[in-house]
């Protein structure tokens, strides 16, 4: 058992319980927790596959803004943990089953055992690149080239989410005092300046 | 000696997780969005391991998308889930059948 071969049942290990931590805790704080831990111990695995921009985007952004978000929601709300968690043991063996199956299905397609389908156990021409390899530069070179115009597409979806995340949860008090500018430019002075005729007095 | 159907089984493995974490928690909202953050990890693991083993880095890319529709898809959901919370008060999915679906 080499190193590299260690260090991929370790990271694996780690994800796959931390992945049954999400699903199995009671309170969604510690769900959330568990996903973060997820996402640290497989950003390690992407590591080891030479994926070294996107492991560290995998921290960043979703370790970093994601699981923060989702931190932050869970806190606000006030959850009832124990009425969330009614039905969880009657659905366990529906659950588990559909699990199971779906998970020996995939393992005889693509897994170590079974038929070998799609011929993944004969891919196997990795190559491990220089020290001085950058996979950053890999990865802007045909991001920038090849993929621009899906690369311009994702941020428009990024810019669709903020305007959608914005507009859902932007709330007008109906206590608090607004300004509102169209109505202040839009003033004339008939709404505001009111002329009343009236007699000269002659003072005394 | 660990190769491509390793990271394979193990994306696998992680998909069957979230699929099991989808029905036990089928009352939580934030779980369900939760496991299905782990459902795109799981796609992305996959989408990565043959980017390593095909030695082409078009499955990167791909990797870069999911994270960008991933990231967006969390923020509306958080969003919609906050407003839920604002007019109903809770987010038992059994309690949300206004649309009396």
């Amino acid at each position: 058992m080499t190193i590299t071969d260690f260090l991929f049942f370790a990271f694996a290990g780690v994800t796959v319980a931390a992945a049954l931590g999400v699903v199995a805790s009671k309170n969604p704080v510690h769900s959330a927790l568990f996903l973060v831990l997820t996402f640290f111990s497989c950003s390690a695995i992407w590591l080891m596959l030479e994926a070294e921009f996107l492991a560290i985007t995998l921290v960043l952004v979703y370790v970093g803004a994601v699981m923060v978000l989702f931190l932050f929601v869970v806190m606000m709300l006030d959850i009832n943990v124990a009425k969330m968690r009614e039905g969880f043991v009657s659905y366990l063996p529906v659950g588990a089953l559909f699990a199971f199956l779906m998970l020996a299905i995939m393992v005889y397609v693509v897994g170590p055992v079974g038929p070998d389908v799609m011929g993944t156990a004969a891919l196997d021409n990795a190559v491990r690149h220089a020290a001085d390899y950058s996979n950053t530069e890999a990865l802007g070179e045909i991001l920038y080239t090849d993929y621009v115009l899906a690369f311009e597409i994702a941020a428009i979806i990024l810019l669709v989410a903020i305007i959608a995340a914005i507009s859902l949860t932007l709330r007008r008090r109906p206590t608090t005092k607004y300004q509102t500018p169209d109505k202040q430019i839009r003033v004339k002075r008939d709404d505001r300046l009111k002329i009343i005729e009236s007699d000269a007095e002659v003072l005394k | 000696m660990i190769g491509l159907t390793s990271y394979l089984t193990l994306g696998a493995i992680l998909f069957a997780i979230s699929i099991a974490g989808i029905f036990l928690n089928r009352k939580n909202i934030v779980v369900i969005l939760m496991c299905i953050e782990l459902m795109l990890l799981a796609a992305n693991i996959n989408f990565i391991a043959f980017s390593h083993y095909l030695n082409d880095s078009a499955g990167q890319v791909f990797v870069f998308f999911i994270l960008t529709v991933a990231a967006a898809e969390a923020a509306i959901g958080l969003a919609i889930l906050v407003t839920l919370f604002r007019s109903r008060r809770t987010i038992d999915v059994e309690d949300l059948d206004a649309l009396k679906g």
